[in-house]
This record gives C-alpha cells, structure tokens and sequence, in this order.
C-alpha cells in the first residue's frame, strides 16, 4: 500500500490525541451540518418557487418585434431636428408563424413549442362585464407547456369549436358552472356565445380570473385577426438556458425572444442574491473550519517535534513528514464532513417531517459526495502549513525539544 | 567487500571542523579539524568535558548537521555533499542511534517503536521484518513486551527497546549519546553489556558518548575531546 507508514504514523497521532480530534472533528461536523442543511435548503425553496413560477408560463415567449416610426435619414450637410411619437403597439401576428414553428421544433434544447394567439376581450354574462385575456390554443402542444388538464376543478378540458375553458375567479365573479354559456365580446361588434367546458385553478389570481381559454380559430376571428398568431411559448431542458436559447431564437429568427429571466427579473434578482448570502455564508463557515484544523494541527506539530526528530534520526524524509499531517488533515476534513453531511441529511429530514411543511427539501446525494471531497480539500490545504514546519524541523533541534 | 572483513572502514573523518553563526560577529567554531578512523568491531568511547563539542560530533557523524569544512566518509562514501534525502536515506539504514533519553513514541507499541526504521524506510513490515524485530526484542531481555506501549515500561526498559530499534537495521555504526546517564547503575550495566554483546556479535562498530569512567574503561578505545581538539585516542 503506497503511503503506509504515513497514514499509519497519522492515525496512531489522532488517536493517541483522542480528545483534541474529537474536538476538531465536532467542531468541523458542526460546520459542515450547516453548509449541508443551508445548502439543501435554499436549493430546495428555489426551486421550489422557479417551479411555482414557470409552473404557469413559458420559459421562453417570442413575439413580433415592436413598430417603430421610419425616420428619413438627415440629407448630407443638414441637420434634422425630430419630435417623435411613439408607434401605438397594436396586435400583430407573427409572420409565418406556422414556418417559425416548425424551425423552432428542430432546435436542440427546446422541448416544447406552441404557437398562441392571446388579446383582450369583454366577458358577458347577463349585466355583469368582466374583462378577460382570449387565448387561442393549440391544444395538445400547449399542454406540454402547461397542463392545464391537470388543474380543471370542474367539468373537462376541452378545447373544441364553441367550447371555453375558464379559470375559477371569472366563473365566480359571472356566476358561472360548467356547461353554462358566455358572451364574450372582442370590440367592433365581434361577438360570440361559448359552452364553458372547463374551469381551471391555477392559484395564480391574474390567470384565475381573466384567461379564457378557447379554440385558436375562435379567438382569430374575435380579434378579427384570421390565421394569426401573436405569441409562440416555448420551453427548454434546462430552464437556466432559458437566456441562451433565447437568444438564439431571436438571432435565428428575426423575432423578439424573451426569457422567464427576464420577464422576472426581480425574481431571478432575488435569487441571485439568496445564492449569494448562502455561498458567502458557507465560505466564511469552510473559513473558520479551516483555521480549526490548522490551528489544532499547528499545536499537534509543537508538542510532537521531539518525536518529529525522533523519526526524522530514524531515516524518515521531510516528504514523509510532510504527508504524515498532510493525512491528518485529510482524515480531519474527510471524517468530520461524514459526520456533518449525516447531521445535516438528519437536520434536513427533520424539516421536511416536523417543519413548516411549506414545501420539501430533497437533498441529493451529490451534495454529500461534494461536501466530502471539498472538506477533504479543505483539510489538506489548512494543513498544508503545519505539516511544512513539520517537514523542515531540524532533527537535532528537535530532539533536544523538551 | 564483505560484511565480516574486521578491517573494513566504517568511519573516517578528514580535517572536519564546525562553526555556528557563520558570517555572523557571534560566529564560533567548535571542531577545529577532527581526523578520526572507525572500523567495523571498533568498540569506542567518547568522553570529554560538557561544551567539548561530543554533541556536536555525534550530530556531524550521524548526518543530522552538516559540517562546515573537512569530509566526513560513512561506509567510504563521502557525505557532505550528499543531498537531503540521500542523508536521510543513509541514516536510516547505516547508522543506528540511541539518545540519553529513550525517545520512544508514545503512539506506538514496543514493538512498533522497533519495526520504524524499517517500516519508514519500506513500508508495512514483512514477517521476516517482524520475527526481526520480536528477536532484538527477546535479545534485550524484553521477550512478552512486544504489545507494551512505552509509558507501561521502566527507565531501564524502554532505554533497551532503544537499543533493539536502533539495531534493527543491521547498522554499520551505532550512536549512542550518553545511553546510560539517565539510569540506575544496575539498568546502565545491562545496557553497556548490550552494546557490547551486539558489538561481538553482528560487528557493528559502536560510538559510545559517556561520562561515566567505568564505562568508557571498558571500552576498547578511548577518544578524548578536549576543546573541539581530539586529545588522545587510545
């Protein structure tokens, strides 16, 4: 076994020393529990709240880029002075969205492309008004982004000629059930009379109360906009490549492409700023683990250089010495993230059964592998001072050490 | 040439002089060219007033300092200008040390503190390595000790585990820096009968730094140490 007499001379000192690698090993299984749990944590309530979040929208939405006024370039020598007003932005379909669509299936990354076609509306129902959002979906590719089916609380998901599906806030404040008739107005005397198939919850109140929706067709021809579509969804594997691909679309396409990080800005801003103060956190907590074993090291060094001097007279090399400590921190870091990583799986299982119950946290494995491996590390490195003073004792000094 | 030519040289030391502090107002030479020969079943004593420069001497031959002019051949291998690790690997298999303190390691059992020259130099000890080590051991009077930890034995006990660890490793010359001071008569008796019984025995010479008269009149050779002088050697 290579390195034998190292690790051998390492684990006799620890347990010669059993109440100073105690301490030391409680003291770094402490701070590991803490990154673990914290870690676990924070990873768990994240995506806990992406997964609410784009739950109930596209990960990535392209839209027709916006109209702007052309503005006749200055004659050369002259100088031109502009007042503008800004283009009122009025509902366009995307052009040949159905050709975009296809180029958008192929795209490696993205899993799920529906083209929809979305404006405002009146829903009517006796004397009551309320406005609404008109979706026009194409049912089985809208699904694969949000499953709507899924959150029908009463009657059926069903996307036909003449039927609606409706969130539970509107059916509410209209009065209405499944299989009751809604007058839904899209302006200039563009009216139709739908069945209300289905009524969804989402648990989003914006969605809840104010999207109906219906048969793309349907709403093309209430928005007097025939064939069109205004907005195509699309969601990737990786929702953190949500920017990437997006800006890849936008380039491919000509089109405007906007990521879910974008569009929640503050959110991923938010985000950013938890996993900041849990990696700042964290390191400052590997910081102290560290001065911990190099400071009980750097002791252990002291009150060993007589027998440092003694081994060193018996033929042992400053390289061994040195790996001799080396180990030690190894041992230190590798047994004491065990420990921690069992204490913070502990302290973790003991949130998801007797915590706030809010949502779970799952802790994966890796988590534990990579503490270890970094405790591991961090062990050699904070020894790494030590075991250089002792590798360069001098035998004869040593030994006269008292 | 073989292991048992008496006449083989073990030690020669050429002009070799010491200084601390070189370059320094405060620098002090305390060897001032020392020309010595060991052969192997040389069985000698050291002796001289504190601050002679024994110490120093010890160190210098056993290649824990170096010296600061002058050669010094171990085995007909001159030494100064070996590197760190051929230093150490030398000492580890050719000379053999016993300190006036038995400096023993605590961590270790009786005979785990034997085995460590071996087991420093090549790792997990063999059975050979082992029946070695349990022999020295039975040698030095200590047979049934083997699993003891240094701290469950007397003075004169732990001096002779000493003895047996730095004998381990069939070394040309052993060092021993006052090996008895530290000792009732009784024990530093059995402890000089040891050196000289191995001495006869496996005819490694032996370098005896003493104090005690009745010791060093035992020995086959005196070298007196006066001032960083060799005095008389006879």
């Amino acid at each position: 076994m290579p390195m034998w007499i190292e690790w051998t001379i390492a684990t006799k000192f620890l347990h010669e020393g059993k109440v100073q690698s105690t301490l030391i090993l409680v003291g770094i299984a402490v701070g590991v529990a803490v990154i673990v749990f914290l870690t676990a944590l924070i990873t768990g309530l994240q995506s806990n709240i992406i997964n609410r979040t784009l739950g109930t929208q596209a990960h990535i939405k392209v839209q027709p880029t916006e109209e702007r006024n052309r503005i006749l370039p200055p004659a050369t020598g002259s100088v031109q002075l502009v007042l503008e007003d800004k283009r009122a932005q009025r509902l366009r379909s995307i052009n040949n969205w159905q050709q975009v669509r296809d180029v958008l299936d192929t795209l490696p990354r993205v899993t799920a492309v529906s083209p929809v076609i979305s404006g405002p509306a009146f829903a009517r129902r006796g004397e009551a008004l309320q406005s609404v959002v008109l979706v026009g979906i194409d049912a089985p590719r809208y699904l694969r982004i949000i499953p709507i089916q899924k959150d029908i609380v009463a009657g059926v998901f069903r996307i036909a000629a003449g039927d609606a599906v409706i969130g539970k806030q509107l059916a509410t404040d209209l009065g209405l059930r499944a299989g009751d008739k809604l007058r839904l107005d899209g302006g200039q005397q563009r009216e139709s009379v739908v069945n209300v198939a289905g009524i969804f919850e989402l648990g989003v109140r914006e969605l809840d109360s104010r999207y109906v929706y219906l048969e793309m067709k349907q709403v093309q021809s209430l928005l007097n906009l025939p064939g069109a579509a205004t907005i195509i969804d699309v969601t990737v594997d990786n929702i953190f490549d949500a920017q990437t691909v997006a800006a890849r679309i936008s380039r491919l396409t000509g089109l405007k492409a906007e990521s879910w990080m974008e569009t929640n800005a503050q959110l991923m801003n938010a985000l950013r700023s938890q996993s900041l103060s849990t990696q700042m956190i964290s390191a400052f907590v590997a910081l102290s683990v560290a001065l911990g074993i190099a400071s009980v090291l750097s002791v252990s060094v002291v009150q060993r250089t007589r027998e440092i001097g003694i081994l060193r007279a018996m033929g042992t090399t400053r390289q061994q010495m040195l790996r001799v400590f080396l180990v030690q921190g190894a041992l230190f870091g590798l047994a004491g993230s065990l420990l921690g990583g069992l204490a913070g799986y502990g302290l973790v299982g003991a949130f998801n059964t007797f915590g706030p119950k809010l949502f779970f946290i799952p802790v994966s494995p890796w988590l534990l592998v990579a503490a270890a491996g970094l405790a591991m590390v961090t062990g050699i490195i904070s020894a790494a001072v030590p075991a250089r003073r002792a590798a360069s004792l001098d035998p004869v000094e040593a030994i006269r050490h008292v | 040439m073989s292991e048992h030519d008496a006449s083989q040289e073990v030690l020669r030391l050429q002009g070799l002089r010491k200084s601390y502090n070189v370059g320094k107002p405060t620098e002090v030479e305390v060897l001032h060219g020392l020309d010595l020969r060991l052969q192997r079943r040389d069985f000698a004593a050291l002796v001289g007033a504190s601050g002679s420069g024994k110490s120093t001497l010890l160190n210098l031959i056993g290649l824990l300092d170096r010296p600061t002019a002058g050669e010094l051949f171990l085995l007909a291998e001159p030494t100064r200008s070996m590197d760190d690790a051929r230093r150490t690997a030398v000492r580890g298999s050719a000379i053999g040390f016993v300190f006036q303190f038995h400096h023993l390691i605590q961590a270790f059992t009786t005979l785990e503190n034997v085995l460590m020259p071996l087991m420093v130099a090549t790792g997990k000890p063999t059975r050979e390595q082992i029946e070695r080590g349990r022999d020295l051991l039975a040698q030095v009077g200590l047979d049934g000790l083997e699993q003891r930890k240094p701290d469950q034995l007397s003075g004169g006990q732990q001096q002779r585990v000493a003895v047996a660890r730095a004998l381990v490793t069939h070394p040309a010359l052993l060092l021993a820096d006052e090996p008895t001071g530290n000792l009732d008569s009784k024990s530093a008796t059995e402890v000089f009968q040891l050196f000289r019984n191995f001495n006869r025995e496996f005819g490694c010479a032996v370098l005896l730094v003493t104090h005690d008269s009745r010791m060093s009149e035992q020995c086959d050779r005196t070298i007196t140490l006066v001032d960083g002088n060799i005095e008389s050697d006879a």
